[in-house]
C-alpha cells in the first residue's frame, strides 16, 4: 500500500514532535512561509512563540534548554532573518547549550546568485555552530533534522543550524522516520574510561593535602551534583565552582566556597593559587577564571576530567586528563576515595574567609541602594528558591555572589560569550518548561534596552516572569573598567532609558519602582500576585562597584578589595553628563 | 616541529571550508593541506600538516580536527616511519645549449622532463620535501618561469586493513584509528 506523500513543511513539524518539541520559537518570512502555512495543521501539538526579533528566538530556545536539558527549538526565515540568530548560537555554543536553529533559505535553483534575502548561513555559522546542514533534497531532510538534534544534544552538547531551501520544503515525498541507532562515523560523543586513569585519579585524591575541586558547567550538564559532592564529602574536599556552574552544587553546603575567578570571592581564589590538587570537573580554565596563566594555581597537580578532549590542555597544561562523561568517571572513582579529614586546609581557607567578611557589602551602612543589596534582597524575597536568569554586567557578577543557589538549572547566565540582552528573552523560553517555581529576570538598565522588544512577546504571551532591572544609570562594568584602569574618563558608558514605569504601562503591564532596601519585599509581593509579566525598577547607586576584582591578566591572587566600610569617600564622585 | 595528519574526511560539499575555518578560528599554523578521494567511495584522505611550535597546540589540533562532525579519524604520523611526497612542475625558459645542464640537474635529482617546447621545458618531480627543495634551488641559475607545486601526501609503512568506513571505530583489525585518548596522547 502506497503511503501517504508529506511536504518537506509539514515533515519539517513532524520530525520536531517525533523529537518531542512542543515549543517553537520562531519568526516567519519568505523563505519559511510552506512551513509556517503547515504550522496550521500542527498547532494541537505543538505552541509557536511569536518573537519580536530573530536573536531573541535563540536566546528563548537556549533558556529553555538550559532550565529544561532538552533541545530548545528556534526558527527563523531566510538572509537578515538568519544572521540576527548568530548571536545566539554564539551564545548557546559558547555555555554549551543544545538548541537547533531552522531556517529558510533561498530555492535551491537560485542558491548562489544573491537572490532577495540570501545569505550564506551555514558559510556563515560555522565557527558558531556544533555542526549545520544545508539539506538540499527531500528525501534527506528527515534524517538531516534527527541527526541535528542528535548532534545538539549528545557528547557536549551545542546549537546546530539546519537550512533548509523553500524549495524543498514545498517538495513532496514520503515521510520516514527512521528509528535505527544513528551512525555517523566520524562522531563519537562518547568514549571508554581506562581503568588506569581512575586509579591514577584516587591515588593522587587520597595523597592530597590541599585539594580543591572546580565545579563547571559539566556537572550540570552530565546531572553529576550527586557524585561531585559523594566525593567532596569523602576526601573533604572544598568546591569552587564557575559562574555557569553555580547551582550544581548547594551554596548552602559546607564544603561549597562559592564563584571563583575574577570576581570570585578572596578565600575561594586564594584556596586555589595555594592548592596542591586541583579537580576541574566539567570546566575549561576560561581566561575569566584562572587569570594569569602562568601564576596559576603554581604548586597543584591538576587533574581535568571533561567530555571533550580539545578542552583538556587547552589553557593548563594538566597532570591527568580524563575524557568522559563526568558523573559516569566520579561513579568509577569515588569508591577508590578514602575518607579523610583535612582540618588544617579548612582552618586556613576560613582565616581568608574571615578577613573578607569585613568588607562584604551587605556590613555597608549607607542610605544609598546597593545592587549587592538589593540582590540579595530578592533572594531573601524568593526564599533563594527562583529561576533566575540574569543579563551581562555589574549585576550579573552581583547575583552570582549574592543569591545562593541550592538547586541545578536554577541560574541562566550568559557565561562564556557575555551577550547583552540575553535574560528576557532566556526567560520567557525558560518559562514554558519551568512551571514550579517563581521566575526572576535580574538585568542592568543597559542590558534591558538590548532586547527590551522581546516585552512585547511575554505580554503577548502572557508569560509569568518578574523582570528587576537594577538601573545605575550607567554601563556599570565597563564604567567600572573606566574608573579603575582608565583613570575614570567615561567614554560612551552614561545611559539613559525610558521611564520604565511608564514603558510598563505602555505594554500592559504593572511597573514598580523601589530607592531603598524595605521596599523591595512589599514590591516583590505586589508583583507576585500577578499573573504575567511585572517590573520592578531598582534605583540603586551609581558608582558601585563589584569587588573583589582580578584585573584583567593578572594573578587570580592578586584582588582589589572592597574598600574597608568604615572608610568614606570610596567613589570618585563625577558630573554625569549624557 | 611540523606536524603531519592523515585524515579520512566523508566526501561532503564544505568539509574542506569546516577544516580550514577550524584552523583560521583557532589560529592553528597551517602549512599544507592536500585532499583527494581515498579507497573508500564516499571518503576522502586528507594529509595536513601543520606547523606549531607548542606541543600542547599539537594535540590541540588532533581533538579540534576529531571534532568535527564530518572527519572520520584523525593519525598523527608525525613520528611514524612514512612515505612521504611532494609533487612540482616547473617550467623554464631556455636555450637550445642549455639543455644539457638542465638535464644534469634534473637527473641528479631523479626528476624529470616531461614537456619540451621550441623554447621552454617543464620539469616534474615527486619527492620528499628536501628533494623538492634542492631541485628548485639548483634550477635556480636558469630562467624558472613558473612553479608549482602540491603540499605533502603522506603514508604509513607497513600493512594497512582497508577502512571499514561503517564501524571505523569498533572493528578490531582497524583499531589503529581508533582516535587517541587524551591522556596518552604524545605531543
Amino acid at each position: 500500500m502506497k503511503k501517504q506523500k508529506l511536504t518537506g513543511a509539514e515533515i519539517i513539524w513532524e520530525c520536531l514532535i517525533k523529537e518531542g518539541v512542543d515549543v517553537v520559537f520562531g519568526y516567519p518570512g519568505g523563505a519559511i512561509l510552506p512551513t509556517y502555512d503547515a504550522l496550521n495543521n500542527y498547532r494541537e501539538k505543538i505552541h509557536h512563540v511569536l518573537v519580536r526579533h530573530e536573536q531573541g528566538a535563540t536566546h528563548m530556545a537556549d533558556g529553555y534548554a538550559r532550565v529544561s536539558g532538552n533541545v530548545g527549538v528556534a526558527m527563523a526565515t531566510s538572509g537578515p532573518g538568519a544572521t540576527n540568530m548568530i548571536t545566539g548560537l554564539a551564545t548557546a555554543m559558547m555555555d554549551s547549550s543544545p538548541i537547533v536553529c531552522i531556517t529558510g533559505q533561498v530555492p535551491t535553483a537560485v542558491i548562489g546568485s544573491d537572490a532577495f534575502q540570501e545569505v550564506d548561513i551555514t558559510g556563515v555559522a560555522i565557527p558558531v555552530t556544533k555542526h549545520c546542514y544545508l539539506v538540499m533534497d527531500v528525501e534527506e531532510l528527515a534524517d538531516t533534522i534527527r541527526e541535528a538534534f542528535y548532534v545538539a544534544r549528545s557528547g557536549r552538547p551545542g546549537p546546530v543550524l539546519v537550512d533548509i531551501p523553500k524549495d524543498i520544503q514545498n517538495a513532496e515525498t514520503e515521510f520516514i522516520y527512521s528509528e535505527k541507532e544513528i551512525n555517523l562515523p566520524g562522531y563519537q560523543p562518547t568514549v571508554d574510561i581506562q581503568d588506569d586513569d581512575i586509579k591514577e585519579f584516587a591515588k593522587m585524591v587520597n595523597e592530597a593535602k590541599k585539594p580543591v575541586i572546580l565545579a563547571g558547567h559539566g556537572i550540570l550538564l552530565s546531572e553529576a551534583s550527586k557524585e561531585t559532592l559523594e566525593l567532596a564529602e569523602k576526601a573533604s574536599i572544598p568546591i569552587a565552582t564557575t559562574l555557569l556552574g553555580i547551582g550544581g552544587v548547594p551554596d548552602s553546603h559546607p564544603l561549597v566556597l562559592g564563584m571563583m575567578g575574577m570576581h570570585g570571592e578572596t578565600w575561594v581564589n586564594n584556596a586555589i593559587q595555594n592548592a596542591d590538587l586541583l579537580i576541574a570537573c566539567g570546566m575549561r580554565f576560561d581566561d575569566r577564571v584562572t587569570g594569569n596563566l602562568k601564576t596559576y594555581s603554581p604548586n597543584s597537580k591538576k587533574i581535568h576530567i571533561d567530555i571533550d578532549p580539545s578542552e583538556i590542555n587547552k589553557n593548563i597544561k594538566v597532570d591527568l586528563a580524563i575524557q568522559g562523561d563526568l558523573g559516569n568517571v566520579l561513579r568509577h572513582v569515588n569508591p577508590f576515595i578514602n575518607s579523610a579529614k583535612k582540618t588544617e586546609w579548612f582552618n586556613i581557607i576560613s582565616g581568608w574567609n574571615k578577613e573578607s567578611q569585613q568588607r562584604d557589602v551587605l556590613n555597608i551602612k549607607t542610605d544609598a541602594l546597593l545592587g549587592a543589596q538589593a540582590i540579595r534582597k530578592i533572594w531573601e524575597g524568593t526564599k533563594g528558591n527562583a529561576l533566575i536568569i540574569t543579563d551581562v554586567g555589574q549585576h550579573q557578577m552581583l547575583e552570582a555572589q549574592y543569591y545562593e543557589h541550592d538547586d541545578p538549572r536554577t541560574l541562566l547566565t550568559s557565561g562564556g560569550l557575555g551577550t547583552m540582552g540575553f535574560s528576557l528573552p532566556a526567560a520567557i523560553g525558560a518559562s514554558f518548561y519551568e512551571k514550579d517555581r517563581d521566575i526572576w529576570v535580574i538585568v542592568g538598565d543597559g542590558s534591558f534596552q538590548m532586547m527590551l522588544m522581546e516585552l512585547a512577546t511575554a505580554v503577548q504571551e502572557g508569560v509569568n516572569i518578574n523582570i528587576a532591572i537594577i538601573n545605575n544609570g550607567y554601563l556599570g562594568m565597563v564604567r567600572q573598567w573606566q574608573q579603575m584602569f582608565y583613570d575614570a574618563r567615561y567614554a560612551e558608558t552614561p545611559i539613559s532609558s525610558p521611564d520604565f514605569l511608564k514603558l510598563a504601562e505602555a505594554y500592559g503591564i504593572n511597573g514598580y519602582r523601589v530607592k531603598s532596601l524595605d521596599e523591595i519585599i512589599p514590591a516583590m509581593n505586589k508583583a507576585n500576585k500577578i499573573t504575567g509579566p511585572t517590573l520592578i525598577e531598582f534605583i540603586v547607586e551609581e558608582h558601585d562597584m563589584v569587588y573583589p576584582m582580578v584585573p584583567a591578566g593578572a594573578n587570580l591572587n592578586d584582588m582589589i578589595q572592597r574598600p574597608l566600610f568604615n572608610e568614606n569617600g570610596q567613589y570618585k564622585k563625577k558630573e554625569k553628563v549624557l | 616541529m611540523k606536524q603531519t595528519l592523515i585524515t579520512l574526511v566523508e566526501d561532503k560539499p564544505g568539509v574542506l571550508n569546516r577544516i580550514s575555518s577550524l584552523f583560521r578560528r583557532r589560529n592553528f599554523n597551517i602549512e599544507s593541506l592536500v585532499v583527494g578521494k581515498s579507497e573508500t567511495p564516499g571518503v576522502s584522505r586528507m594529509t595536513i600538516v601543520a606547523n606549531e611550535p607548542e606541543a600542547r597546540k599539537r594535540g590541540n589540533i588532533y581533538f579540534n580536527l576529531l571534532k568535527l562532525v564530518n572527519v572520520i579519524a584523525v593519525k598523527d604520523v608525525s613520528k611514524l616511519p612514512c612515505v612521504s611526497r611532494e609533487f612540482i612542475l616547473i617550467k623554464i625558459n631556455i636555450d637550445p645549449n642549455q639543455l644539457n645542464e638542465v638535464n644534469t640537474v634534473v637527473k641528479q635529482h631523479s626528476a624529470r622532463i616531461v614537456d619540451m617546447g621550441a623554447e621552454t621545458v617543464i620539469v616534474e618531480a615527486a619527492d620528499e620535501e628536501l628533494v623538492i627543495n634542492n631541485l628548485v634551488s639548483d634550477l635556480q641559475p636558469f630562467d624558472i618561469t613558473e612553479i608549482v607545486r602540491t603540499g605533502k601526501i603522506a603514508m604509513r609503512l607497513g600493512k594497512t586493513l582497508k577502512v571499514n568506513f561503517e564501524k571505523i571505530n569498533e572493528k578490531e583489525g582497524e583499531i589503529r584509528w581508533k582516535p587517541e585518548q587524551v591522556s596518552s596522547y604524545q605531543y
